[in-house]
């Protein structure tokens, strides 16, 4: 369809007004906020769209997951095979079953869909403006840890927040590479889709708990 | 689909149904309270409002460099380019993608682009089976109607209506009017079509040049499922979705999502630059990306009207328009309802087609007041309204111009402006219409089904001005 591409092309080309097209990018004014109001705002923003924040320090989370988790009924947890993925390989109670991402998706699509109760993720930061979480997926944490299992367990360290989406998209030169998929979560799946009404868990998670570190 | 086949057919339609109107009502007044909210400083909404015009203004007015800018990005990234001058082209384009790979069912996210190429019609007639995995496209895919709103498809149906549409094409389910419910339900029945879907299809709403990125914003998972699990993804969006930087992204989104429904943030941003890579252990193999023109390039070529293609389909016009809350989107008969489709769909389909959408219009200037990029929406419509009148000599490029000018109603306004231009002749025809007043006709035809008789005074302002002492000067 290259005739589609020129045809389109040269129909714009007659209007436009100049070939240099010319950037507009302007640094944010922030805040100034600490990291503690940092940790404040986010936890705010995320609890109002039924997010679960916990603030732990460092090396507390996984005696969070080993009393939690079972506390609520999950058995089936799904880690990747990065760092996080190692400790709770090795430090999980006898009655969490792990599961590790190791395989490609086609090979174990089934279970990851109809068996998997609760996924354990890192993050790369987090936005206090928005409440949200950075993710990029990387082949030790895949794409699909984030989408399908029902509940969503993520580290966020508190030295990653950040104030606004922009600032982290400037700082850290985003533009520069872009990884395959980079995401942005905000609390767990929802829709107003029948009447309005807010409902959770429509396809993605149904529950995201945070555990904010440090 | 059970509606009129005239404009006025579908508003007669439209306006009998008091439930629908009833469920217009309390969600368009709830998504304003909550976009309110959302700006609770309007200095701020101002400059952020700059902003978002700046951005789409420059990528409108580098538009084809852009373009060129982002097939050769996306390309080097492994994410093939396509482009399609029509819904045709479009279609063949992706039904050939689907062939190639063999793809029998197809899971799609939301995407207003593709109900405008009629997408899931096309690919049903060449066997592939189409399932929307958004909640309310999926309402209404069920129901086999065409989204009431842009953002918000199934805005029109209640949860009654809703479980009595589950209930019948899935008896295996128990019947159920709790929403949380429900969408359990749904949850259920999309899961196994995610799982075994063939191809992933999805709109986009920001194509960045700088780093050939399509970016998703979605609340449910269903874009991101569509985009992740199946072994082939393909996107596809208007010409016109481009921006330049990835710093542009920022401010655009803050804007969509806060205009849209009044949230701070969607729960998903989706951001995706490449298919899988190798070692990665999810992700399509391929994406492709289908550019579409479907009359874009033509309404950039017409200066007076190239803003509608500022828009970032937040849909804050159409919460915003009091036609819109009587109406419901299915009386506009477009794809695009509301003031947007008053004005995008004459641009596009033509005015000799669609250009009585003009008409309802009441120029309020609500829509403006609260569109993010700062559209001129009423005076864009003002525009369509003296084109579609247009005499011969002074045709534009647009389709359908001067297509709804009556003989009659120009020679009338002929008269009128002959009389208004001349004091003397104006002085006379004022001093007739006051003197002979009982002779006004009892019944004024059309006009006056929903109006009172008008009747002039017994004296022209002119005279009773002069008597209280008013000098010509």
């Amino acid at each position: 369809m290259s005739r589609a591409r020129e045809q389109i092309l040269s129909a714009l080309q007659q209007y436009s007004e100049n070939g240099g097209y010319r950037g507009i990018v302007k640094t944010p004014k922030e805040e100034g906020l600490s990291k503690e109001d940092r940790v404040a705002r986010i936890t705010q923003m995320m609890e109002a769209v039924h997010g679960e924040v916990h603030r732990l320090l460092d090396r507390e989370w996984m005696k969070w997951i080993n009393t939690e988790l079972p506390k609520r009924g999950y058995k089936h947890i799904l880690v990747g095979s990065g760092d996080i993925g190692k400790i709770v390989n090795v430090e999980a109670m006898d009655s969490l079953q792990i599961h590790s991402y190791t395989a490609e998706i086609e090979e174990w699509k089934d279970q990851l869909f109809n068996q998997v109760d609760v996924s354990i993720t890192s993050t790369r930061g987090g936005i206090a403006s928005t409440g949200s979480l950075v993710i990029w997926p990387t082949s030790a944490e895949p794409r699909l840890m984030y989408f399908v299992p029902p509940v969503h367990v993520a580290l966020l360290n508190a030295e990653d927040i950040f104030e606004s989406f922009e600032q982290m998209v400037i700082e850290q030169k985003w533009s520069k590479e872009m990884p395959t998929n980079s995401l942005l979560v905000s609390g767990p799946s929802k829709t107003a889709d029948i009447q309005q009404v807010l409902a959770y868990g429509v396809h993605g998670p149904k529950q995201l708990v945070v555990l904010i570190l440090g | 689909m059970k509606q009129g086949n005239t404009l006025s057919d579908r508003i007669n339609n439209s306006l009998g149904k008091a439930q629908n109107r009833q469920n217009f009502r309390s969600a368009m007044s709830g998504l304003m309270e909550k976009r309110a909210a959302q700006f609770p400083d309007d200095e701020k909404l101002a400059k952020l409002r700059d902003r978002g015009r700046e951005i789409r203004a420059n990528s409108l007015r580098n538009l084809p460099y852009l373009l060129i800018e982002l097939e050769k990005t996306l390309t080097e990234n492994g994410i093939q380019v396509h482009w399609a001058n029509n819904s045709f082209e479009a279609n063949q384009i992706i039904v050939c993608l689907l062939q190639q790979n063999d793809a029998k069912s197809v899971v799609k996210g939301k995407s207003m682009v593709s109900e405008e190429i009629e997408l899931n019609s096309f690919l049903e007639g060449h066997g592939i089976s189409v399932l929307e995995s958004d909640l309310g496209e999926f309402i209404i895919q069920l129901a086999d109607e065409t989204p009431s709103h842009i953002i918000m498809p199934a805005i029109h149906k209640t949860k009654k209506e809703i479980a009595e549409l589950l209930h019948e094409h899935f008896p295996e389910l128990p019947y159920t009017e709790d929403v949380d419910q429900l969408t359990q339900s749904a949850r259920k029945i999309l899961r196994n079509k995610f799982n075994q879907a063939d191809a992933g299809i999805s709109g986009v709403n920001f194509a960045v040049a700088e780093t050939g990125t399509l970016c998703l914003v979605e609340n449910e998972g269903n874009g991101g499922m569509s985009s992740t699990v199946p072994p082939l993804h393909i996107a596809i969006t208007g010409i016109e979705k481009v921006v330049e930087k990835l710093a542009d992204v920022p401010p655009l989104l803050n804007l969509l999502t806060k205009s849209a429904t009044g949230q701070t943030i969607t729960t998903y941003f989706n951001m995706i630059s490449r298919p899988r890579q190798p070692g990665e252990k999810d992700g399509p193999e391929a994406v492709h990306l289908v550019l579409l023109d479907n009359g874009r390039s033509k309404i950039y070529g017409n200066s007076s009207l190239q803003e509608i293609l500022h828009c970032i389909r937040c849909g804050s016009c159409i919460n915003h328009c009091p036609v819109y809350v009587q109406l419901g989107g299915h009386a506009y008969g477009t794809v695009y309802p509301g003031p947007i489709g008053c004005a995008l769909e004459p641009m596009r389909l033509g005015i000799n087609k669609v250009g009585g959408l003009t008409s309802l219009c009441t120029l309020c200037g609500a829509c403006e007041q609260v569109c993010p990029v700062q559209i001129p929406l009423p005076k864009l419509i003002n525009r369509l309204r003296a084109e579609s009148v247009l005499r011969r000599a002074d045709y534009t490029s647009l389709i359908g111009a001067g297509s709804m000018r009556k003989p009659l109603e120009s020679w009338g306004w002929r008269i009128w402006k002959w009389i208004y231009r001349n004091p003397a002749i104006y002085r006379v025809f004022s001093l007739i219409v006051t003197r002979t007043r009982e002779l006004i006709p009892a019944r004024m035809g059309r006009w006056a089904r929903y109006r009172f008789n008008p009747k002039p005074a017994r004296r022209t302002m002119h005279e009773l001005a002069r008597e209280a002492g008013f000098d010509n000067e």
